[in-house]
């Protein structure tokens, strides 16, 4: 063929891969998202897998999907919908058909769309597009297995493998159409396939005839291009949260001038931070994988009383177990940071989907008086800060600090500039500047109020510890009930004076606006494009977005009271809004929920907001 | 180990201890006392985990270090304490409801894993801090406030659950015979790997004499026999009694009778990886067998920490990341 496509150039664009989870769509996804980053775009990605490993072939339950945007501007979420849907059988289509834009392309794999497809997925006519009412799409088919096959005819490879590869020629026609040169993916594929020389072969030779498919067919009408981002110059490679959380820790750990321990047990969607800290052998990383969730916070806790930089990870369901261990940790005021990356709930719920209800939990599912630090990241890229934070909060101020993401951001992934860690704040655990023949197990620094922070080994500090009330100064058990308030008050006053050592609340958008959008945690990306939008068509509208959740920032109510609307959006049923009203109960808010184990949509946000 | 020499004294805290008078807890502490003392390590580099429970108040009554955690999970903070820092001396004091229901799990993990840490279980058959309930070793029977009508629950020997885990080290003593004491907590502190003493413990107040037929003087030499590696299993008043071995079981015989000589007598060795005579003799119980008392198992192999500390220092050896920034440079990354 001799004539080019129309090449079309866009601002932004938003792909979804999807299939069955035995298909390689978040390889597929993860491949084209990084080229496209390396080409310069922003990305935010999103996948979304289901609860089962391998649900049956074909089944809606097995459908697998991967979600990535791109953008030659700043991109803050994995798009609501979809330009390009990518469908490799008759299921994937029929649970994305309300993920596809009207206009949007959908380019599916004629051989799955057979009789016994279209049945598995519970159609009941033969045209699946109809019958969803799919009418406003540009549908692109090609036989994907049957191309595959071609592709690897004389390769030696079993049917099941051939097969397998049909990803990358998705991917290669996926590239073609976005005008991205596959070279860049192959060199993704060989770190990748580097142990199984064979395999990589066949997955290029896939991909690349994948490619050349789209180009000499003109499979489509017209290709598209993304310009490159204005973003600041610089070296960067894409990060999901949960290994930003890993890396925070780390970085955390080296500041300090401390040993790093993770206790943890494998729990969805968290599991990744415990597989990137014990791949960390080389950085003197230990990690213990512990007989249940309470085990993973209790060696921590060990830990923490050794003099290591300690750390848990874990979801909601754990967070629950180590409820009692917290509390534990807050008494014997030991520096402690415990990852919870939310799930839909309660009880087991929803293991691989995104919620934010775990927040009063973290705020106050414990016995006792039992005030912690609980602090949220905002962004696949901003866990590693807000990790580092937790890390260097614990450790300064003595205490248990609960950080708080989610399944959407710890595996959902956005561009990340490798940070300078020079450029980082210190971390200076605090030690006794008293001698130790007069030094005392709870005495406090006046200021921050803390205790000090003393491992065994050290010669003459020798010290106990533990979960019953302590006299006031030497630690020893006390019953005294003046004594017992004097605790209670003096740590929920440690506590409150760590406002004195955070960020103030800043405000995004227009910040003369009417209205303030108030969010926290794994939302940000949302509600920030939901601001753009409303300010760019004329509605006026600012975001606070927290991160520090307790303590709350000093200036919060001097920002909240500025506003005649506020609107807490959630994704849950109103728990930081709840939690703003017991804190500032003059201020008026009303609230925006969605509970579905998804996060929220951009036009949700900017729909509710305009109705208002 | 140092080489400075401590007393019992330098262990004592300054703390007034408070267990019931008559309490077995307060030999259990002397011994342990002297069980330090002897073995020379500085209090400084000691570090001493328990739960919750009568046994566990001991952390406060010690000079060490100290950490008196939750119900049941001093064992999962000793792994952490451990694996932070293997140059600690590790101890863990609990009782049989704090190690052997609610620490259950813990207990059989550490044991699984052959961390270095020394296990002092205090074990008095009964839930005294919260005054008088069945504990998982309360004998079948036992009328508590808990089992007005007696307990139907089949108890744990506490040598079974180490061995059913793997365990490396377990030896069993009881709350009044000091010495004994002493020598098996040494000799558990000096074995690499994660042991089990089994104290023997009375609870004057709602258990009382639940080891009364093996608590006297008179009754040990009778009625249990102290097992010492590489010595004959003899024992009685003038260790005229012994024990053979008949088909796959155990049995006692008297020197002297059907020309038996001490020639014929089983010779213990504590330290065969394979635990089925061990097994065996943490099993015998009266009145027709002797309870086996002392070292019963001590099999050398290798513990978790330092498997730890060896692979991370191998992987250091071959690494070429070193810092964080060495890591950020190992990513795939690209210029902007």
């Amino acid at each position: 063929m001799s004539k080019t496509a129309k090449v079309i150039e866009l601002d932004q664009v938003v792909v979804r891969f999807s299939g069955d989870s035995g298909d390689g769509m978040q390889l597929t996804g993860t491949l084209f998202s990084n080229l496209s980053a390396i080409l310069g775009n922003e990305i935010s990605t999103f996948p979304d897998y289901p609860a089962e490993i391998r649900a049956p072939q074909g089944t809606l339950g097995g459908v697998s999907g991967f979600q990535v945007h791109l953008g030659a501007q700043k991109i803050n979420t994995p798009g609501d919908q979809a330009d390009v849907l990518v469908v490799m059988n008759p299921a994937a289509l029929k649970v994305n058909v309300k993920a596809i834009k009207p206009g949007g392309v959908i380019l599916f794999d004629e051989n799955t769309f057979d009789e016994s497809g279209l049945k598995k997925a519970g159609f009941v006519t033969d045209n699946p597009f109809e019958e969803l009412g799919l009418k406003n799409v540009q549908l692109l088919g090609a036989p994907l297995t049957d191309l595959t096959k071609l592709s690897l005819e004389n390769s030696g490879f079993d049917n099941k493998t051939i097969v397998r590869s049909k990803n990358m020629f998705a991917l290669g026609l996926a590239c073609w159409l976005f005008n991205r040169p596959i070279d860049k993916a192959q060199h993704f594929l060989e770190t990748k396939f580097a142990k199984k020389p064979a395999i990589l072969q066949a997955n290029l030779k896939v991909l690349i005839d994948g490619f050349n498919y789209g180009s000499n067919t003109h499979a489509a009408v017209s290709t598209y291009h993304i310009g490159k981002s204005e973003i600041d110059k610089g070296r960067y490679t894409s990060i999901n949260g949960n290994k930003a959380v890993a890396f925070g820790l780390i970085a955390a750990a080296e500041k300090a001038g401390l040993q790093l321990f993770l206790g943890s047990y494998p729990i969805t969607p968290a599991t990744d931070v415990m597989h990137e800290l014990a791949a960390r052998k080389d950085l003197g990383v230990r990690v213990v994988q512990s007989e249940d969730e309470i085990a993973g916070i209790c060696t921590a806790i060990g830990a923490s009383f050794a003099g290591n930089l300690a750390a848990t990870s874990t979801s909601g369901p754990g967070l629950a177990l180590k409820s009692e261990a917290i509390g534990l940790a807050v008494m014997a005021e030991l520096p402690l940071v415990i990852v919870d990356v939310q799930r839909g709930g309660p009880s087991t719920g929803l293991p691989t989907k995104t919620e934010q209800a775990d927040l009063l939990q973290a705020l106050y599912g414990r016995n006792g008086e039992c005030p912690l630090v609980v602090i949220a990241a905002g962004t696949p890229d901003d866990c590693f800060d807000y990790a580092f934070m937790a890390a260097k909060i614990a450790v300064e101020h003595v205490t248990p600090v609960i950080l708080l993401t989610d399944g959407f951001i710890a595996n959902g992934t956005s561009l990340w500039k490798l940070p300078k860690l020079s450029e980082y704040p210190a971390i200076v655990a605090p030690r006794p500047t008293e001698p130790a023949e007069t030094w005392k197990a709870y005495m406090r620094d006046p200021e921050k109020l803390n205790r000090y922070w003393v491992a065994p080994g050290t010669p003459g500090y020798n010290h106990r510890v533990g979960g019953l009330e302590k006299d006031f100064l030497t630690g020893a058990i006390s019953t005294d009930p003046k004594n017992h308030q004097k605790m209670v008050d003096v740590r929920q006053a440690k506590i409150d004076k760590i406002a004195d050592y955070i960020p103030e609340l800043e405000v995004y958008g227009d910040a003369s606006a009417d209205t303030l959008i108030v969010g926290w945690g794994g939302t940000c990306g949302h509600l920030r494009s939901a601001v753009d939008k409303l300010n760019e068509t004329g509605n006026k509208a600012a975001l606070a977005h927290f991160n520090y959740i307790m303590p709350l920032p000093k200036n919060t109510r001097e920002v909240l009271s500025k506003y005649k609307k506020i609107v807490v959006c959630e994704l849950n049923s109103g728990q930081f809004a709840s939690y703003l009203r017991s804190q500032l109960p003059e201020i008026s808010i009303s609230q925006f929920n969605k509970v579905q184990g998804q996060p929220f949509e951009v036009h949700e946000i900017v729909e509710h907001i305009t109705s208002l | 180990m140092s080489s400075q020499t401590y007393t019992a004294q330098d262990f004592k805290s300054d703390q007034y201890v408070r267990w019931c008078p008559g309490c077995g807890d307060f030999a259990i502490l002397n011994s342990i006392y002297k069980a330090m003392a002897e073995l020379g390590v500085d209090p400084s580099q000691t570090a001493v985990i328990s739960g919750i429970g009568c046994s566990s108040r001991l952390t406060y009554y010690m000079n060490t270090y100290g950490f008196h955690t939750i119900h049941g999970r001093a064992a999962a903070v000793a792994t952490g304490v451990k694996s932070a820092n293997p140059d600690l001396t590790v101890w863990q004091f609990t009782g049989d409801g704090d190690c052997l229901a609610i620490g259950g799990n813990h207990f059989i993990h550490a044991v699984r894993r052959n961390i270095d840490i020394n296990i002092v279980l205090h074990n008095n058959e009964i839930y005294g801090l919260t005054k008088g309930q069945y504990s998982p070793t309360s004998k079948k029977g036992l009328i508590t406030k808990s089992s007005p009508f007696g307990t139907i629950e089949r108890p744990f020997r506490p040598a079974e659950l180490t061995f059913g885990a793997r365990g490396t080290f377990f030896a069993r003593t009881i709350d009044v015979d000091t010495k004994g004491s002493t020598d098996v907590m040494v000799a558990a502190a000096k074995h690499k790997g994660t042991s089990v003493v089994e104290v023997l413990q009375n609870c004057v107040i709602f258990n009382d004499g639940a080891h009364k037929e093996i608590s006297s003087k008179e009754a040990r030499a009778e009625k249990t026999i102290t097992l010492e590696h590489g010595k004959p299993m003899l024992f009685g008043a003038d260790n005229e009694k012994g024990l053979m071995l008949d088909g796959f079981n155990l049995k006692v015989v008297t020197l002297g009778e059907n020309g038996i000589t001490e020639k014929d007598i089983l010779v213990h060795d504590a330290t065969t990886e394979d635990n089925t005579l061990h097994l065996k003799l943490a099993n015998m119980t009266g009145p027709d067998m002797p309870v086996a008392m002392g070292v019963i198992r001590n099999f050398a192999t290798s513990t978790y920490n330092d498997e730890l500390v060896q692979q991370i220092e191998e992987v250091q050896a071959k690494s070429k990341i070193k810092t964080f920034d060495d890591l950020l440079k190992s990513l795939d990354s690209w210029e902007i």
